[in-house]
């Protein structure tokens, strides 16, 4: 596959093997294996129920998985099993940050409000764990000085500087779901997960989606992973497409190989199994040598 | 023009026949509802009989006053408050620049508190000024206390605590035990008092961490029984029901004391004519510093990372957790926090009244608490105070209205009716002012200009 030698030259940032998760009788994930490289982003597809969001919450450690391993590698080259860590821990230690498919902004804060909850814990650690913030302690006014200004340059970025002291529910749905990605990149992460950043948007909206994740790409050295329903935009920015049917995975590749997956096309349009060969030759008939 | 004045002579014709019509079938609902209850009473007489009292001139008395209410209601009252509704809707909106008071309000309100006992003293003189200082002012304070610490548990965290005068109570018994047994000064007792109290608030934290909503209320709420049956039950150190009497008296620093048999007594120090009233004066002024502290430590705390967490933690435990906030101890320090400043409340209330039992920690304290924070608005530290003082002076009051004897009788007294007037005011203010007195929050960092969030965009939290 054309898909093997592109992996040996690329460093993986994520490694997901043999994940399984079960739901009492329900195997929500069935051992999943997929990688994502550092610098890519990686978009994670499949129609509705396919597992995509479980999956991400056991990366992100909302849900401990019943089996398999999930390695993160950062760039120093330390390495974390996210499996084993609790929520909290994936975001501080190991620099996974995620946002959520129904959005969770904290709606009676301000915009850059939401933005310093997200620096929480450098701000912690200059305060000297609140004790020499409340004596006033001049080290701690320099790093609030300084969380300030990665929040402009991230409501620059997500072109909210405007709404900088509104409550974050006043603003308008695809206001709130670039905010929600700026808070996560006030994290500092290494790794994003995006549980459908386009869910919702209209084509205005998405578009400025598609430059902030771009931007995000270019100008940090944050690799992304994404669930989207949005055909357009995974197929317009992801580098690397992993899709998913009941829990397991039945393709993985660039873009271009994954649209043509006859898998793909059934798990979509929904294809008895036994006319999966009929819809493999008409395929073939279309678009002959860009299946493998 | 004729026409005109033919057509309102017409509506107003039609309004007087339709509030007629409305007033007779109050009437005749009033009459089938109250016939019972009223017009007719069971009663016993000499012989132990049951006889049947009747009293029809009673009831047609509420038949007349619903037939008159109702009709002044449809007639009168309900197109005046459409053409005020109408006269507000047409008048353009008028950005009025807030007032003198307004803007200064925390100013002076400071500066009317310290001058408080002066003016006391002035107007009713020293015995007279007694009442006014202790009951309203050092009361009102010690109130103004614990709903800004219990604020910071359910205001900014957003965790129901319906136990909080737990803390009230090992604050308390901290001062009066320690005191009594061990003979350590006030200014000592003080921070440990909120040192204890804190470390209860983590005990208490712990096993309910786990708890959200209606759980961790219930939780909570059994921990203020338990600490209360505790210091029934233990009677070798808390003497049970008798409770402590005979608490030390606080010093001005152990420079001059307020023992009358001390040498450094305070009124014999400056020659002065011997009176309780400059202990009260003392303490009430204590008890102002305390509360500035309080407020000082809580504005301070909101604008740090730890206080910013809790109001996230309010809004959102799931976001808060995906950013990389450890939720536990956030919470375990909003308890603890909170507990604190109920224990140094409630040492400064045994020294306060030299006398604690576990008669002043039941549920209806922590209850009245809560409503002082719900009313005040939560997370806002002036809606909180003036919260308290109408909730607390509001109920002393009452006390003083002796003149409603001569209207009530001689039987009547008001104390007894403050529960209830205090009810009925609560469900006042949460119809007039859903969100408390001050429902908008003000934020903790600011980019360009200060803008305070309106009520409807904050939540309630549900930990």
């Amino acid at each position: 596959m054309a898909l093997e030698t592109d992996t040996m030259t690329k460093d993986p940032i994520l490694k997901v093997e043999h994940l399984s998760m079960r739901f009492g009788g329900l195997m929500a994930i069935n051992d999943l294996s997929f990688e994502a490289y550092r610098g890519d982003i990686t978009a994670l597809i499949g129609p509705n129920g396919a597992g995509k969001t479980t999956v991400f919450n056991c990366i992100t450690g909302f849900y401990k998985p019943t089996m398999g391993m999930i390695t993160l590698r950062q760039k120093a080259g330390k390495e974390y099993l996210l499996e084993r860590m609790s929520d909290y821990e994936v975001n501080r230690d190991a620099k996974v940050a995620r946002t959520f498919q129904n959005i969770r902004l904290f709606s009676g804060l301000t915009v850059l409000e939401n933005l310093l909850v997200a620096q929480h814990n450098k701000l912690m650690l200059a305060s000297g764990y609140t004790i020499l913030g409340l004596l006033g302690f001049p080290t701690y006014k320099a790093a609030v000085g300084e969380s300030i200004e990665r929040a402009k340059y991230w409501l620059d970025k997500a072109n909210l500087t405007d709404r900088a002291d509104d409550p974050a529910g006043d603003l308008p749905y695809g206001a709130q779901r670039r905010l929600e990605i700026a808070r996560a990149m006030c994290t500092g992460p290494e790794f994003l997960c995006l549980d459908e950043p386009a869910a919702g948007l209209n084509p205005r909206e998405s578009l400025a989606l598609n430059e902030l994740l771009r931007s995000i790409r270019k100008d940090t050295d944050t690799s992304i992973l994404l669930i989207e329903h949005d055909m357009s935009v995974v197929m317009e920015i992801s580098d690397h497409v992993v899709v998913l049917e009941y829990g397991q995975k039945i393709s993985d590749g660039n873009p271009d190989y994954v649209k043509h997956d006859p898998k793909v096309i059934a798990a979509y349009l929904g294809v008895e199994d036994d006319e999966v060969e009929e819809v493999i030759e008409q395929i073939e008939e279309i678009a002959p040598g860009e299946t493998h | 023009m004729a026409n005109i004045s033919h057509t309102t002579e017409a509506v107003s014709t039609n309004l007087m026949a339709r509030a007629l019509r409305e007033a007779f079938y109050a009437g005749l609902i009033a009459l089938g509802l109250f016939v019972l209850f009223v017009g007719l009473k069971t009663d016993q007489n000499i012989l132990n009989e049951l006889v049947l009292v009747q009293r029809w001139g009673l009831l047609a008395t509420f038949v007349a006053l619903a037939m008159v209410g109702r009709f002044l209601a449809v007639a009168y009252v309900r197109p005046w408050l459409e053409a005020r509704k109408a006269a507000k809707a047409a008048a353009p909106v008028v950005e009025r620049e807030a007032g003198f008071v307004a803007r200064n309000f925390n100013l002076l309100a400071i500066v009317a508190l310290i001058a408080y006992p002066l003016v006391m003293v002035a107007v009713f003189g020293f015995q007279g000024s007694l009442k006014w200082v202790d009951n309203f002012g050092i009361q009102i304070l010690i109130y103004v206390l614990l709903a800004w610490g219990l604020n910071i548990v359910v205001g900014l965290a957003g965790l129901l605590d319906l136990g909080y005068v737990a803390f009230y109570a090992v604050g308390a018994y901290s001062y009066a035990l320690l005191s009594s047994y061990l003979g350590l000064s006030f200014w000592l007792l003080l921070p440990i008092a909120g040192v204890l109290a804190a470390l209860w608030g983590t005990i208490l934290g712990f096993p309910v961490l786990r708890l959200k909503g209606d759980y961790l209320a219930i939780v909570t709420l059994a921990f203020g029984e338990i600490i209360r049956l505790v210091l029934i039950n233990w009677t070798e150190v808390t003497k049970g029901t008798f409770g402590i009497s005979g608490i030390a008296k606080a010093s001005v620093f152990g420079i001059w004391s307020f023992d009358i048999s001390a040498a450094n007594n305070f009124a014999k120090a400056f020659g002065l004519p011997m009176s309780s009233a400059y202990y009260k004066i003392f303490l009430f002024y204590l008890a102002l510093a305390l509360c500035m502290l309080a407020a000082f430590v809580t504005i301070r705390l909101r604008r740090m990372p730890i206080g910013r967490a809790w109001e996230a933690l309010r809004e959102d435990e799931i976001a808060c957790r995906s950013l990389g906030i450890n939720t536990v101890t956030t919470k375990l320090t909003a308890f603890a926090t909170g507990a604190m400043f109920g224990g140094i409340a409630g040492s400064f209330f045994a020294v306060r009244q030299g006398f604690v039992s576990p008669e002043s920690f039941v549920f209806l304290e922590s209850a009245i608490i809560l409503a002082i924070v719900v009313l005040g608005g939560m997370g806002s530290l002036v809606g909180i105070a003036v919260a308290a003082t109408v909730m607390i002076g509001g109920t002393e009051l009452l006390r003083e209205m002796n003149f409603l004897k001569q209207i009530f009788g001689p039987d009547f007294t008001p104390e007894l009716y403050r529960m209830l007037i205090f009810g009925l005011a609560m469900i006042v203010v949460m119809v007039w002012k859903p969100r408390g007195f001050v429902g908008s929050r003000e934020p903790t960092a600011f980019l360009r200009e200060r803008k305070s969030v309106s009520g409807s965009f904050t939540k309630e939290g549900h930990g």
